[in-house]
Parts: C-alpha cells; sequence; structure tokens
C-alpha cells in the first residue's frame, strides 16, 4: 500500500488508465490530432467523428440526445454558461433567480454577478440534513422568476437534492430549471427523458475523465436559449465558441462511457467500504456526521470530530489526503459556508473532516485510515483545552469566549 | 500549506503539554480566542515568589501553527522574569517558526495567552 492514500475523489480522479490511452491517440502526427472544425480533409473529418462518439457516449449517460450537449472547459463554465445565459436572453421576461446557499462557488458567485447587474437573487437555506424542503422552495418562486438552479449532489457532504420533484414544480410554472451534476454524474442515475430539467451542467475530472473538460445539457423539448458567453468561431451551434478539445473531449466520452458500465458495481464497492469506515469511526465519543447519511452518494463522509480542529487533524493524518471545512487551510477565516449553512455551529465546521472515496480505494486503504484516525484523534484530544473542558462537564456555551 | 520543519517539530513533539490548578495562589492561566474562530489557547505558568517562571503547561485547541506557537512559547517563558515573558513580541515567535502572513494570528494569540496568563497570576496578589 502507498502512502499517502487518496481520500479526495471530490476534488478530482485520476484519469483511468483506459482513458488516458484514447486521449493519447488524439495527440501526435501520427494520432487524430485534426481541428474537428477542418470540413475541407480527412483530418477534420476524423476528428470531427472522435468528437461525436464522445458526445453521444455522454448523452447516453444520461439519456439525451448528443445534440443537447455542448462541451465547455469544465463544470464552472457550464455553470456560468447555463445561469448567465439563460438571464441574460430572458431578462424581459422576469429578473428573478432561486438558489441555495449550499451550492457550489461556480453557481453562487455566478449569482452575485448577475445581481450585480440588476437581477435579483433568493439563496435557499437548507435543512439540516442538506436537502432543500420543496415547501419553502415553492415558496420562493415569485411570478418574475425565471430560472432555479439546484444542484443534484453536494460537493461538501454528498447529499442528493431531490431534482425530479423539483423539476415538476419548475416546469409546471414554466421556470427554467438548471443541475449542477458535476458531483453525481457517474454516481446516481440521470435519466434526462424522466426528469424536468432544461439544463445540466456536467465536469469529466470528477469521474476518471481529464481536467479542462465539461459539458452542459441544453434541451431541446421544450427548447432553452441561451446567450454565448464566448464568441468566435460559432462552434457549439453558436453557444460556445472555440475549437473543440479533441483529445479532452474523447477523454470525457471515454469517461463517460466507462461510468455508464461500471456505476452499478462501482457503487456497490464503494458503500461497502463507506460503511466500513463508518463502523470503524463509531466507537469514537462526540462525532457527527455532516449530511444525511440515506440521501446521500455513499462516495463521500464527512465528519466532524467535536473539540479537534480539521486543520491540525489534517497534519496529523499526513498518510491521508483529505480535505477539512474549516477555514485554516484556506486563506480565508470562515469556516465552510456549506456547513455553515445547515445550521452546524462554527466550533464543528470548524472541526469536520471530508472523506470522499472513489474507483481505487481499497479496504486496506480504509482500515489503515480507520486506525490513524483513532491514534490522532486520541492525541489532539489530549492537546485540546476544550476537550478537558467537556470531560470536566463544562459547558462551553457558557464560556464568554474573547473572539478575535 | 507547507509547515516549516520547526512547526512540524513542536507539532509532532509538544513541549509542556498539560494543565495546572488554576486555584492555587502561584499559577496565572490565560485562556484566549474562541472556538468559533477555530483557536483556543490555554497557557499556565506557576511563578515563584521572587517572580521567577518556573514552569509552564499548555493546551491548545487549533491548527499545527497554533499548537506549535504555544509549545513554542512554554520553552521559552521558562525561568524568565514576569517583565521578560511579558515583553515577548509575536513577531518573534512568528520569526522562529517561519510562520507564513496567514498564520501570523497564531503567534498574536500566544502573545496574548502569556499576557493573560501573567495578567490572572498578578490580579490574585
Amino acid at each position: 500500500m502507498k502512502t499517502p492514500i487518496y481520500f479526495d475523489y471530490s476534488a478530482t480522479t485520476p484519469v483511468d488508465e483506459r482513458v488516458a490511452k484514447k486521449m493519447c491517440d488524439c495527440l501526435t502526427i501520427d494520432g487524430n490530432f485534426g481541428n474537428p472544425a477542418s470540413s475541407s480533409h480527412e483530418f477534420g473529418w476524423k476528428a470531427e467523428e472522435a468528437v461525436e462518439e464522445a458526445r453521444k457516449q455522454v448523452a447516453d449517460l444520461i439519456n439525451a440526445n448528443p445534440k443537447e450537449i455542448i462541451f465547455t472547459s469544465g463544470a464552472t463554465e457550464s455553470d456560468n454558461l447555463a445561469i448567465k445565459g439563460v438571464a441574460h436572453f430572458y431578462k424581459k421576461k422576469g429578473k428573478h433567480i432561486v438558489t441555495a446557499k449550499t451550492e457550489h462557488k461556480a453557481v453562487l458567485d455566478t449569482c452575485r454577478q448577475l445581481e450585480r447587474e440588476g437581477f435579483e437573487v433568493t439563496y435557499l437555506d437548507p435543512e439540516p440534513n442538506g436537502l432543500i424542503d420543496l415547501d419553502k422552495f415553492k415558496d420562493a418562486l415569485r411570478d418574475d422568476t425565471i430560472l432555479v438552479s439546484i444542484m443534484h449532489v453536494n460537493n461538501e457532504i454528498g447529499v442528493i437534492q431531490d431534482i425530479q420533484a423539483i423539476g415538476e414544480i419548475t416546469r409546471e410554472r414554466k421556470i427554467l430549471f438548471h443541475v449542477d451534476a458535476a458531483q453525481s454524474a457517474g454516481k446516481v442515475p440521470i435519466d434526462m427523458d424522466e426528469l424536468k430539467v432544461d439544463l445540466m451542467s456536467f465536469s469529466a475530472h470528477k469521474i476518471y475523465g481529464p481536467k479542462g473538460i465539461g459539458a452542459l445539457y441544453v434541451g431541446r423539448k421544450p427548447r432553452v436559449r441561451l446567450e454565448a458567453q464566448m464568441h468566435g468561431g460559432g462552434h457549439e451551434r453558436g453557444m460556445r465558441s472555440g475549437t473543440l478539445a479533441t483529445h479532452q473531449i474523447v477523454g470525457m466520452g471515454e469517461a463517460f462511457r466507462l461510468a455508464k458500465e461500471e456505476m452499478a458495481a462501482d457503487n456497490e464497492r464503494i458503500r461497502m467500504l463507506r460503511d466500513r469506515l463508518l463502523k470503524g469511526l463509531s466507537d469514537i465519543e462526540e462525532t457527527y456526521i455532516n449530511g444525511d447519511l440515506e440521501q446521500r452518494v455513499p462516495h463521500n463522509l464527512n465528519i466532524s470530530f467535536n473539540f479537534v480542529e480539521g486543520e491540525s487533524l489534517i497534519m496529523a493524518l499526513k498518510e491521508l489526503a483529505v480535505s477539512s471545512g474549516s477555514a485554516c487551510t484556506s486563506a480565508s477565516l470562515e469556516p465552510s459556508y456549506v456547513l455553515r449553512a445547515l445550521g452546524r455551529n462554527d466550533e464543528l465546521a470548524h472541526s469536520s473532516i471530508r472523506f470522499s472515496l472513489g474507483r481505487f480505494t481499497t479496504e486496506e486503504e480504509i482500515d489503515f485510515a480507520i486506525e490513524k484516525i483513532h491514534d490522532n484523534i486520541g492525541k489532539l484530544r489530549e492537546l485540546s483545552p476544550l476537550w478537558e473542558m467537556f470531560k470536566e462537564g463544562i459547558d462551553l456555551n457558557t464560556i464568554e469566549w474573547n473572539a478575535h | 500549506m507547507a509547515y516549516s520543519d520547526k512547526v512540524i517539530d513542536h507539532y509532532e513533539n509538544p513541549r509542556n503539554v498539560g494543565s495546572m490548578d488554576k486555584d492555587e495562589e502561584n499559577v496565572g492561566t490565560g485562556m484566549v480566542g474562541a472556538p468559533a474562530c477555530g483557536d483556543v489557547m490555554r497557557l499556565q505558568i506557576k511563578v515563584t515568589d521572587d517572580g521567577v517562571i518556573e514552569d509552564a503547561k499548555f493546551k491548545t485547541y487549533g491548527c499545527g501553527s497554533a499548537i506549535a506557537s504555544s509549545s513554542l512559547l512554554t520553552e521559552w517563558v521558562k525561568g524568565k522574569t514576569l517583565d521578560e515573558a511579558a515583553a515577548i513580541k509575536n513577531t518573534a515567535i512568528a520569526e522562529e517558526l517561519e510562520l507564513p502572513p496567514v498564520k501570523i494570528h497564531c503567534s498574536v494569540l500566544a502573545e496574548d495567552a502569556i499576557k493573560a496568563a501573567i495578567d490572572d497570576y498578578k490580579s490574585k496578589k
């Protein structure tokens, strides 16, 4: 077993060897290097063929029509294109957008920008388990609401939103519905025939494809119009100009093809590993699972170890590559906005660790992690004045802290 | 974020971890920071009758740099007079541990902790 062990699959995944091989075939003089837009010779035709094959593979995973897939540079660009594209195109119809406080920054910061342009945005508070309450959601809709953007699976806590039910509500009210599916594609079955979703963002590098490539599903029935954000050669039906990156697209296509084939088996194995990790940690006192445990992808386990600060735990767990909701890991001093939106207090937000598992996680790695966590939680709690006070029965909320 | 070797050393082998009886007359306790901010430091000193710090103990909830700052401080204050200990500046701690700019607040907290411990001791006299 090699260390450090990778437990950060929600941040990115390694490219699957089978994907890398396909990508390498599209680069050099002997490979499929042509510009897919070159319609005057075979190099271009072959590249175009490869791109269209990949487009079909992406569409197949979500049971969509390949014509509904637009390639972008990643989920961030897809989110931007969907939200700004709709807002700008439909601004005469209305200026109100509904999203949630636990969305990815690519959605939240895009909405902030639209607010500066004069749009009005409602940011919904999720329930303490991370899920959106449908009644509260309905109440947030207005006559001038043009767009709803709700993510499918949350990147920090892995909870799955009921996009089927949300789609029923938005479609009935003729409001466009965008879903950020960066964390759900390849983990949760998605059927665009069933879902009333108008726009959906995808990323390749979260499911063993390369970084730098993503896609936006733009529904055709009913037809969704977008104002392009990138202008140029009119690629991707005018919605996203720029030479198509054949090797990236082919990599994404292969990754999505493999996801479709292996998702069920992968999920079953990963769920078993996640349960093993959860069971192994269950005897540690004062631990809290963040986010609903049932409505959740098995790949994610986000736990707060009370009275232990997240960054120091990450430092102790140097053989495990995990991430933390503590502010200290980033330049900002605010702890995870997602955990705070769940109503978790700052202490628990600072004490959270996200384990994300994936295709290459093994049982041996899980057992090693359980042992390391046990050792280090004990050590850090011995160091923690808060733990000592807790053990003495002091209620930490009664103390007047001098916050800085 | 990469840590300096000194931070890692103090983090992995923290010096003078522990507690003293805060009600004892020759013990001064300083607790600074807040759980909500992600760090709480508790520094305790035992002072001789002629005003010399003979022992120091700490417990810290916080990142590696906060733990290292308080561990280092306990080493530094031992054997110092109260006035000498009160004169320790956060910049000296930051420099010794090679703290990056985002971690300077950890050294500030350590300076606040020793000042608070000295004040607590003096208030008992």
